[in-house]
């Protein structure tokens, strides 16, 4: 089975090379090829999540060597890979989910020229994905890390014609550079201090203890550190949070799969992976709680203030990544969690995005939700699977959100004194924001009269049920909402399936998890309560209020531009205009000064080159009268 | 008669030689102020011989001669094959290596 390991990744792989290079010929059936090849590596997963079930819990991780990739002497980087039950989980989400996708994505991108380019990049991202989630060591991580992040830009500024996509592309490329430094930082920190990339050495395995069991605290901090940094690129957590919002200019089957299978749930992986460095690091552990309380709040508040259906759901996804990243800082207490969390999330997020891509199908691409309204007699597929989606999101008793987040919320008091309690008060406001935000996209999409506008060109919206192949994943991702929490749930059945990888304690919670549970669910009705009270209850104008300062400080992203322009780019942009005017002003002024008083030595020089004769022998009296007179005077001295 | 009497006419002649050598145009006169500025050294040359009652400076004095005499001859050839090119003999025409 361990041959099959190499296969998840060359499927998608071999499809993004197939399209990309095979011209033109391709472009009547390239999107099916691409979504067979998806479910093909969805298929290896299946053999290969089967086969792991029949092995007692101890000996599930597998590994295959493929080859040596760069072997120096003391530096082996190897293309090897690891499939435990961590990988496996990751695997099942991005293939399957991703397969889904890939499945809407023909019915969404029928119309578009550029259509077998399109499904080479999503292949493309699906490989990087999972080269990052089955690689063996940190280095090939890194090689599938920047995978996605070449994917992503790809996808992003898809519609590269539109000046804001280009834009948004590059931000979020640059932005994720900036965590990339950090992934690059810790891997060098790990080979000086571990001698080695690969992930047993350092972590350690079912029975063998890790490199990092003896390092000393600083070194572990330092290296936790780094790796958050790389956390919050790429799962888009405070400070690198600012190019998820734009990178909903691409097509939104990228939007979903950014947000649900792939790319933002890789900080939570390799925090989670790591969690033998974050273990033992505790002020590292500290620093990614506040990161994902801080972002669980951040996210929230956007996603109130936004009337870009999109842009509400990416703050959504941010706030929840949050929640993700919290469990993961909380040690063994939360990881488990974390990643169910992550599972579920990956389903309802998944479906919200495809159902909001269904509403703009219907609408002409409008966005704004205060032009939608009335909806669900005209799109009642959609309706349904994003009101499951919805109610999983917000917790509601029985779906997935309501398992994954209560869990979360009970963790973060169970972290155990002041700290569980500011954590723990923290992810309950944020539910109850939660419940607020989405029930107010419900609301503004679905209910309430009609406030439709006719776009650029004149033509009033004729809202339909987009075709079944977008409505069938739509469909399929809203069983996952609405089933797996509890699936997961049962028995704990994700936690004895995790436990060997990540490890599980239980923490000191000053609550009953009953009155966790309570709380919870009174938070979230009071938010939905409030939600109805100012949307369901009064008419929406179609002009959004001018609000409080609060509301629009949220819709410019709470001023996150606004900071990194004043607090980066300006200083970043003198700095660079004073290097300039010092390089070309000074290193260039004197290099340049130089030339010219030489030049101008010269030219007069010249003209004591004049071709007469006469001054050549003036010239040569005078010398000679020089050395004469020299002559006498040393003579006489 | 006094030989440092000498000395002052081979001065002097050497004076009009190099104003002359700077002063005029024509190659021919230039040249011949050049003899004059050769001889005159002869002339100092001799003298101090004589003032020191050695040979030495007498000896140098014929190879003067004889460098001046070969100097004529290669100078003179000069001086005429310009003459047939440029037809003229001003040595301030001739400022270019080229025709």
């Amino acid at each position: 089975m361990n041959s099959l390991i190499p296969l998840l990744v060359a499927a998608p792989l071999a499809g993004a090379a197939l399209l990309l290079l095979g011209g033109r010929a391709l472009d009547r059936f390239g999107h099916w090829l691409a979504t067979a090849l998806a479910a093909l590596s969805f298929g290896f997963g299946l053999a290969l999540f089967s086969d792991m079930l029949g092995r007692e819990a101890e000996h599930r991780a597998i590994t295959k060597h493929l080859f040596s990739w760069i072997p120096v002497n003391g530096f082996q980087a190897d293309i090897s890979f690891r499939l435990d039950q961590l990988s496996m989980t990751f695997v099942l989400l991005i293939t399957g989910v991703g397969t889904l996708i890939h499945l809407y994505s023909v019915g969404y991108m029928a119309h578009d020229e550029r259509r077998r380019r399109f499904f080479a990049y999503l292949n493309l991202f699906l490989a990087a994905m999972l080269l990052l989630v089955v690689a063996d060591n940190y280095l090939l991580l890194y090689f599938g890390w920047e995978g996605v992040g070449l994917a992503s830009y790809l996808l992003i500024g898809f519609w590269q014609h539109k000046p804001s996509a280009a834009t948004a592309a590059k931000k979020a490329f640059i932005v994720n550079r900036v965590g990339d430094m950090g992934l690059s930082i810790a891997i060098m920190l790990m080979f000086v201090e571990f001698g080695s990339f690969s992930f047993e050495p350092i972590l350690g395995s079912a029975g063998t203890v890790g490199g990092a069991a003896q390092a000393s605290e600083g070194k572990l901090t330092a290296i936790g550190l780094m790796l958050l940094l790389a956390a919050c690129g790429k799962s888009a957590q405070v400070p690198l949070q600012s190019w998820l919002g734009d990178a909903m200019e691409g097509p939104t089957p990228v939007s979903a799969l950014i947000h649900a299978a792939t790319m933002v749930t890789a900080g939570v992986y390799l925090i989670t992976r790591s969690s033998a460095i974050f273990d033992l690091a505790p002020d590292a552990q500290t620093a990614v709680v506040v990161v994902g309380a801080v972002t669980l709040l951040f996210g929230a508040i956007v996603g109130c203030a936004k009337d870009d259906i999109k842009k509400a759901l990416a703050g959504s996804t941010m706030s929840q990544i949050g929640y993700m990243v919290l469990a993961a800082g909380l040690g063994p207490i939360g990881y488990a969690f974390a990643i169910m969390h992550l599972v579920t999330h990956g389903f309802f997020k998944a479906g919200l995005f495809l159902g909001a891509g269904s509403v703009m199908h219907g609408m002409n691409d409008e966005v704004d939700m205060r032009h939608y309204g009335g909806l669900r007699k005209h799109m009642p597929v959609t309706f349904v699977t994003f009101g499951l989606g919805y109610l999983a999101i917000i917790g509601f008793p029985g779906l997935s959100g309501f398992f994954s987040k209560d869990k979360i919320i009970e963790a973060a008091f169970a972290k155990g004194g002041t700290e569980g309690w500011i954590l723990g008060l923290c992810a309950l406001v944020g539910a109850a924001v939660t419940a607020f935000y989405m029930t107010r996209v419900m609301l503004l999409t679905f209910f309430g009269e009609k406030r439709w506008q006719p776009d650029a060109d004149g033509n009033a919206p004729h809202p339909h049920e987009s075709p079944k192949t977008m409505t069938i994943p739509m469909v399929l991702l809203a069983f996952g909402s609405v089933f797996a929490g509890g699936l997961f749930a049962y028995n704990g059945s994700f936690l004895t399936w995790l436990e060997p990888v990540t490890g599980h304690s239980e923490g000191d919670s000053p609550l009953a998890p009953l009155v966790v549970t309570l709380l919870t669910t009174a938070c979230m009705l009071a938010g939905v309560a409030v939600s109805y009270l100012m949307y369901g209850r009064s008419a929406v104008p179609v002009v959004p209020p001018v609000g409080s300062p609060l509301t629009r400080a949220a819709r410019r992203d709470l001023l996150q531009d606004d900071f990194n322009h004043a607090v980066l780019v300006r200083p970043g942009s003198a700095l660079t205009a004073a290097l300039v005017y010092f390089d070309s002003r000074g290193l260039d002024g004197f290099v340049n000064g130089l030339a010219a008083t030489i030049g101008g030595i010269s030219g007069r020089l010249r003209r004591v080159q004049n071709g007469f004769v006469r001054s050549y022998a003036l010239s040569m009296f005078g010398g000679t009268l020089v050395l004469v007179a020299t002559t006498l005077l040393m003579r006489s001295v | 008669m006094n030989p440092v009497n000498y000395l002052y006419l081979s001065a002097l002649l050497f004076t009009i030689g190099a104003a002359g050598v700077l002063i005029r145009r024509n190659a021919i006169v230039l040249f011949m102020c050049v003899e004059l500025m050769l001889n005159a050294s002869n002339l100092a040359l001799v003298t101090f011989s004589r003032l020191h009652g050695t040979l030495d400076g007498q000896i140098i004095a014929f190879f003067t001669m004889v460098v001046a005499a070969a100097e004529v001859v290669v100078g003179l050839a000069i001086i005429v094959s310009i003459f047939r090119t440029r037809h003229s003999a001003s040595v301030d025409d001739s400022n270019l290596m080229k025709l």
